[in-house]
């Protein structure tokens, strides 16, 4: 049967995908799954400085594609999990270096080896979101509990459920308890009402996420972030585990609920 | 459409189809005519032609035919001039008030009981943000329009769901346009030429509300049952 094709996608940038991506892939290398990354964001790649792989770069995707190297001299293998690899984007080139067929085409080739092949998509709707989409078997759709990120997700569900991709499973990233409870800020509730599809996690905001991005070192290897922990309980559901939500309810519970972001269990 | 024959207190009813082709209707008359002759023998027709022209020949004919099974033809209901005129050349009763009461035009025609109804579109899906609907007709969704979605509709639009995007009714100016949704917080809401945004109250209880233009300007109703029913004071 092979691997699993996920591809994490937003509309809006920003808002977390490039992190969303890197966490999911270390946090189910970590549960012992083999996984691979895939960078679509061709001409502004990331997800390798975020894996702290940048400086391992020898091949790109564009290279694969246009069959400069071998699919197996693109893939960079993590300095910490030996089942984690990443094949990072581009820099120099632009989104129509590859296409949707080539994208199926690599992944197919890489679904016998893996359990995972997670795919960080690049903003927008056009050729390089179509590109990140074409092979996925899941979607998740990342956004911030703001109007716009809202906005553009549900844009992205829209066209996700016309090409027969849906549904797609939702992450509320950089959720900040005290604004929502303060009315500042939507709920999860507020967006999943608009978006109505099903939630996968809610990431709490955590100042751990930036420094970990910078030094290459993904948050959910840190045990005392919030955000890691919500990172690996995705993860987790991803394999298929029913990993517990709390109560989305505001009515009920919510100093309960704030109480255990704050105890470390994340969502 | 066949050619319809009834009995009623002056004799025998006969009303062609519109549309069809004289002479198909013609034949279809005879053949049903001729299954059931003995029945019909010995009775005067009234024919009801609707809104065709029909030529002397094609109606002398036709009175030759019926004359040949024993029917006498009585009769011509047209609202066509032309006919009328031809009925009456060749001694036909036309004023249809002392024939059948309920054909005469000063009195209106026979209500039918098919309700014609007017044309729309269904959208049985939420309408996400990106989206947009344009009909000539009306607008009917069958789940949420979210913000961001549009529809523009001639006719009503109406929203078994929530509305939250942008929806213009009465598009070509239709001021008696209405916009009904089970939860109205519409980005913006048009109806022909008039425009409304919602009121920013938040956290309010969603209830079906119906948008209308009154006193050239839109007004939004809840849609509770009162006494009168929903639809008395409309």
């Amino acid at each position: 049967m092979g691997a699993k094709v996920i591809t994490v996608t937003s509309g809006k940038g920003g808002v977390g995908k490039t992190t969303a991506t890197a966490n999911l892939g270390v946090s189910l290398a970590r549960l012992g799954k083999k996984v691979v990354l895939i960078d679509a964001d061709v001409g502004l790649r990331n997800l390798d400085i975020v894996m702290g792989l940048e400086n391992r770069i020898v091949y790109d995707l564009v290279d694969v594609v246009e069959g400069r190297c071998q699919l197996r001299q693109a893939m960079i293998k993590h300095k910490q999990f030996p089942d984690l690899f990443l094949i990072p984007a581009a820099q120099t080139r632009d989104k129509t270096a590859i296409s949707p067929a080539d994208m199926i085409q690599i992944t197919d080739k890489l679904r016998p080896e893996f359990d995972y092949i997670l795919i960080d998509s690049p903003a927008g709707i056009e050729r390089g979101f179509r590109n990140a989409v074409a092979p996925a078997d899941e979607v998740l759709i990342v956004t911030n509990p703001e109007v716009s990120a809202v906005r553009d997700a549900d844009r992205i569900i829209g066209l996700l459920e016309a090409n027969n991709k849906g549904p797609a499973k939702l992450i509320i990233n950089r959720v900040n308890p005290d604004m929502v409870r303060r009315g500042e800020m939507m709920s999860a509730d507020d967006v999943t009402d608009i978006l109505a599809i099903k939630l996968i996690g809610i990431v709490p905001e955590d100042e751990h996420v930036i420094p970990a991005s910078n030094s290459g070192i993904p948050v959910t290897l840190n045990e005392n972030s919030r955000a890691g922990a919500a990172f690996r309980n995705i993860a987790r559901r991803l394999t298929g585990e029913n990993v517990p939500f709390l109560p989305m309810n505001d009515s009920v519970g919510f100093f309960q609920r704030l109480a255990r972001l704050f105890t470390g269990q994340g969502e | 459409m066949t050619v319809a024959i009834k009995g009623i207190k002056e004799g025998l009813l006969v009303t062609l189809p519109e549309g069809e082709e004289w002479q198909t209707m013609i034949a279809d008359l005879a053949e049903r005519l001729d299954q059931q002759i003995a029945f019909f023998a010995g009775a005067r027709i009234l024919l009801d032609v609707g809104a065709r022209p029909v030529t002397k020949h094609e109606l002398t004919s036709l009175k030759a035919l019926l004359e040949r099974r024993d029917l006498a033809l009585w009769a011509v209901l047209s609202d066509s001039d032309t006919t009328i005129e031809v009925a009456q050349a060749l001694d036909l009763k036309t004023s249809t008030a002392n024939v059948i009461p309920g054909r005469d035009t000063s009195e209106g025609s026979e209500v039918s009981p098919e309700e014609d109804g007017t044309a729309g579109v269904m959208i049985k899906r939420t309408l996400r943000s990106g989206r947009i609907v344009h009909s000539d007709g009306h607008v009917v969704v069958l789940g949420d329009v979210n913000p961001g979605a549009e529809i523009v509709a001639a006719g009503d639009v109406i929203v078994w769901g929530r509305l939250r995007g942008t929806v213009h009714a009465g598009a070509s100016g239709d001021e008696n346009a209405v916009v009904c949704a089970l939860d109205m917080t519409p980005t913006q809401l048009r109806i022909a030429g008039h425009i409304v945004i919602s009121p920013p109250d938040k956290r309010r209880r969603p209830k079906p509300e119906m948008a209308l233009v009154r006193d050239s300007q839109i007004v939004v109703e809840p849609w509770h049952e009162d006494k009168e029913g929903l639809w008395a004071r409309r």
